[in-house]
């Protein structure tokens, strides 16, 4: 199915309500593209606590300091709009972080009284000597969760940024969804292998994964510079891993400037990793370095060694398209049965991506973890994969989880956790392999020492 | 003062000179782009309600709202866990043009049949709000229908502060008060007020009282049912721990049902002790101050051990606190000092100008007495009070952690009960394993590293 198709999949009926959400809301996800700008504050124009639950949430997850500013809404501001307070806002922010950026991200509060967000930040750009630079997104959580959030901003940023690029350079910039910090390294590691420049949007691979410090940075070290951005066009291509409308491609600018688009799913998997690499090689016209050949020969070792523990298993996915995406992909690439495939996103574009995979069963969009466990109870799973809040489903259920995405709330060291390339699918494979030899070793009466 | 404070917080942050105390500024709205670490009145609402677990909780708005506040904190149950589910209207684009009664009625019904819920708390966010839902009406109707307390909670994000969340909340327990049968409550009884049994504490509390022969009639809310809070006008005092949150509540039943209330706190020995004291003191029975001495000395005795041993290793370390309420930060500056541990800085989300007076009043001369506080001036105070360790949440964590500081959860996050006898020693246990581990040794605010490796 093309991209202009899946734009046109009508939207389900309206459900009563949701239990136990499998999305959070999009001013989140701008947030944490925010954070992988360099010298970028988020700002949410709205009352105190969406900046507040937002940063308890993504402080649980990532375990680093995240600065999220509000307009700080009061009832005055409710009904007679709040400009003054986002002026303010930014104002007070300029005093405190002197930033390059400041991301401004609208919570449903700010779009239902209609607040002009363009108009009102060209009042204040207008009013102030030296003003701030802004971009601006929509994101309502009525419209759409956290991940549309993410991709809102990270378009937002492309367009109102980029610039018209004169000539190519050897780079490749690379859109991808939310990922976690080490994936982020990763994927430059792989794009700087090929000899190509790397430019990620987002880069929050140091910023929401840095270092101790002795002294306290405002704004952490890290993130993609603005200057970086600026250029995004003249690179010579764009790795679109995201999955989302076509209208909602970030990719679509960069790939009308010259940077030439290619969709792309998250490499999870050999299959899925070897296209980014065949991309890669095809653009720079280099081969892959050894390393990288080498870790894919080690991968393929392990799916031999370890294919008979996962066959035949049974699993339910669920979290962010992208991630239920590519992992259904490398479930069937390994002989495992993706039976439920579910996102809480609301952007209908899991199915198509979903198309080609053996043993799904059930393919849930829009979905609350009510209706996925509603859904597992019929599958016989064996495990569930996606993240840490379908905790109570799998112990419901009796099964393991293996966390993946976001969010993960209930382990250390999310930061840190690989998903993408041969690296990352080798860490996921052990990881599913040794989920199953501890299950059958922790239910033998015989108390096997070598499985 | 050399800390860079904006101009919009002037008067929000001082330092406790000799003798004299100083006018805090608080009680106003947070300085926009501040980055406030307070949430909104919806959040203040929840946090009060939310342990109360044979209730259906439906916050009514779009998705955002009820995500965050899904499982936030521990607020154990001994029975029904109706409320770690997380229960949204799930408002969308369309509901926002057409109105949001219809789906809040329609979620509601079907999740009362699921559930099967003693009471219906629907929670109105900001969107519910603007978009002129008459949520009361739909409540009324709901009630007459279910035959269930059906309560609205006017808790619009941008009401107000957390404080005002809390007025919401003291409206929608009132609703519930009185509804029930007192006849077979005996008179030494009491409501404890504004404990939440985040990790075990009201069970703690409770067994204390019980063990003294007062009757608990309800906790507000820790474990909460709603049974016993129908119950709780039959109650002859309030003891109100939470007093931030709870205050309001307990005079509104003073002046409704005639029940006194005390204040008091159960964190750390002597606060426990005087709460014991104070309370079997007004319960008018020689027989219940007996047995409450007898506690005190047996379990003071079973834990003084340890904590002497603790507060060699704590002696003489510094300590930040920043909290919700400011009864938990006296109580916490007076179990510190206990441990020889001494405060530095002490701060609150939602203090008033009295509470600051009465904070001055605790801590010694010379700390940081900051109100509705941000992370930049937060890392300037630990620094220049070279802190060893810091007390507070979840979003104040990374802060110290960042600047290789300890760090103790008092608030959503922890595990461990805090409170009375065994939850002062708890403390004390968290205070030295994070002001004491060896990790910090190795960081390099105490051990820069050469730059250049000399071979």
């Amino acid at each position: 199915m093309n991209a202009s198709v899946r734009d046109e999949v009508p939207k389900s009926p309206r459900k009563d309500g949701a239990v136990n959400p499998c999305t959070v809301c999009a001013p989140l996800g701008a947030a944490v593209a925010s954070a992988g700008i360099a010298r970028a504050v988020p700002l949410l124009p709205g009352a105190q606590g969406c900046a507040t639950y937002i940063r308890r949430y993504l402080i649980s997850h990532f375990r680093e300091p995240v600065d999220i500013a509000s307009s700080s809404f009061g009832e005055t501001q409710t009904v007679f709009g709040g400009e003054d307070n986002l002026a303010r806002a930014l104002d007070n922010i300029e005093r405190q972080y002197a930033p390059e950026l400041v991301t401004v991200a609208t919570t449903c509060l700010a779009e239902t009284i209609g607040e002009d967000l363009p108009l009102i930040l060209h009042r204040y750009a207008a009013s102030r000597k030296r003003a701030l630079r802004v971009v601006h997104a929509s994101t309502p959580s009525y419209k759409d969760g956290h991940i549309e959030g993410f991709h809102a901003m990270v378009r937002a940023v492309v367009e109102q940024l980029v610039e018209a690029a004169p000539e190519r350079k050897r780079a490749a910039n690379v859109l991808g969804p939310m990922v976690s910090p080490a994936d982020l390294r990763h994927l430059k590691e792989v794009v700087s292998a090929f000899g190509l420049e790397p430019i990620l949007l987002p880069d929050y691979s140091t910023t929401l994964d840095g270092v101790i410090l002795d002294e306290y940075r405002r704004l952490p070290e890290g993130g993609t510079e603005l200057d970086a951005i600026r250029t995004m066009g003249a690179a010579l291509t764009t790795l679109d891993l995201t999955l989302t409308g076509r209208a909602r491609r970030a990719s679509s600018t960069l790939d009308q400037l010259g940077a030439t688009a290619k969709l792309l799913g998250l490499p999870i998997g050999v299959r899925a990793t070897d296209a980014v690499v065949d991309h890669l090689q095809a653009v720079a016209g280099q081969p892959p370095p050894e390393w990288l050949t080498l870790e894919r020969g080690r991968l393929l070792d392990a799916y031999a060694d370890g294919h008979k523990y996962v066959f035949g298993k049974r699993a339910a996915i669920f979290g962010d398209p992208e991630f239920v995406a590519a992992i259904a992909h490398f479930l069937g690439e390994i002989g495992m049965r993706p039976a439920l495939c579910a996102t809480g996103a609301r952007n209908r574009a899991l199915r198509p991506a979903l198309e080609g995979v053996a043993g799904i069963e059930e393919i849930l969009d829009d979905a609350d973890f009510a209706s996925i466990e509603t859904c597992s109870k019929h599958l016989e799973l064996d495990l569930l994969i996606g993240s840490s809040k379908g905790y109570r489903t799998a112990r419901e259920l009796g099964v393991p989880l293996i966390r993946v995405g976001f969010p993960i709330h209930d382990r250390f060291g999310a930061g840190r956790l690989l998903h993408v390339g041969y690296r990352g699918t080798m860490r996921l494979f052990d990881e599913l392999v040794n989920t199953f030899i501890e299950e059958r070793q922790q239910g033998s009466s015989v108390g096997f020492s070598y499985l | 003062m050399s800390f860079e404070v904006l101009d919009d917080r002037h008067g929000q942050v001082i330092r406790k000179g000799q003798g004299q105390v100083v006018q805090l500024a608080c009680n106003r709205a947070s300085a926009a782009g501040s980055v406030s670490q307070r949430a909104c009145t919806f959040c203040g609402s929840r946090v009060v309600l939310y342990p109360i677990a044979d209730a259906l909780h439906v916050v009514h708005g779009p998705i955002g709202c009820a995500a965050y506040t899904w499982d936030i904190r521990g607020a154990l149950s001994s029975g029904p866990e109706l409320h770690r589910i997380s229960c949204s209207t799930d408002l969308r684009e369309r509901d926002v043009v057409f109105g949001g009664e219809q789906p809040l009625e329609s979620t509601t019904r079907r999740l009362f049949d699921q559930h099967a819920p003693r009471a219906v708390f629907v929670y109105a966010t900001c969107i519910a709000g603007v978009i002129g839902d008459d949520v009361a009406a739909v409540c009324r109707g709901l009630e007459a229908d279910l035959g269930v307390p059906v309560i609205p909670v006017m808790a619009e994000g941008f009401r107000g502060n957390k404080r005002d969340g809390y007025n919401a909340a003291t409206r929608a327990l009132l609703s519930l008060i009185g509804r029930g049968d007192t006849t077979r409550i005996q008179k030494a009884s009491i409501n404890l007020l504004g404990d939440f049994n985040v990790a075990g504490e009201s069970w703690i509390i409770r067994k204390y009282f019980e063990r003294m022969g007062i009757e608990v009639v309800s906790v507000l809310t820790g474990d909460g049912r709603v049974q016993d809070i129908e119950r709780a006008h039959g109650a002859s005092l309030n003891v109100v721990q939470c007093a931030g949150s709870m205050t309001p509540l307990a005079k509104a039943m003073e002046r409704e049902h005639g029940i006194p209330y005390i204040r008091v706190s159960f964190f750390g020995i002597e606060d426990t002790s005087d709460a014991l004291y104070t309370t079997a003191k007004l319960m008018d029975d020689p027989a219940i101050m007996d047995r409450a001495r007898a506690l005190v000395r047996e379990e003071a005795q079973r834990v003084l051990p340890e904590l002497r041993e603790l507060k060699q290793r704590l002696q003489g370390k510094r300590a930040a606190l920043y909290v919700g309420g400011a009864f938990k930060a006296f109580s916490l500056v007076r179990a510190l000092r206990q441990l020889g541990i001494v405060v530095r800085v002490a701060g609150t989300q939602t203090g008033s100008a009295e509470e600051y007076e009465e904070l001055q009043g605790v801590c010694d001369d010379g700390t940081i007495i900051v109100d509705d506080t941000n992370p930049v001036e937060l890392s300037q105070f630990l620094v220049a009070e070279d802190v060893d360790v810091f007390i507070g949440g979840v979003k104040e964590r990374p802060v110290a952690y960042k600047l290789g500081i300890g760090f103790c959860d008092h608030n959503h996050e922890r595990k461990i009960p805090l409170a009375g006898f065994e939850g002062a020693v708890a403390l004390a246990r968290e205070l030295h394993a994070t002001a004491n581990s060896p990790v910090w040794n190795l960081m390099p605010r105490r051990s820069p590293r050469r730059r250049e490796v000399t071979t």
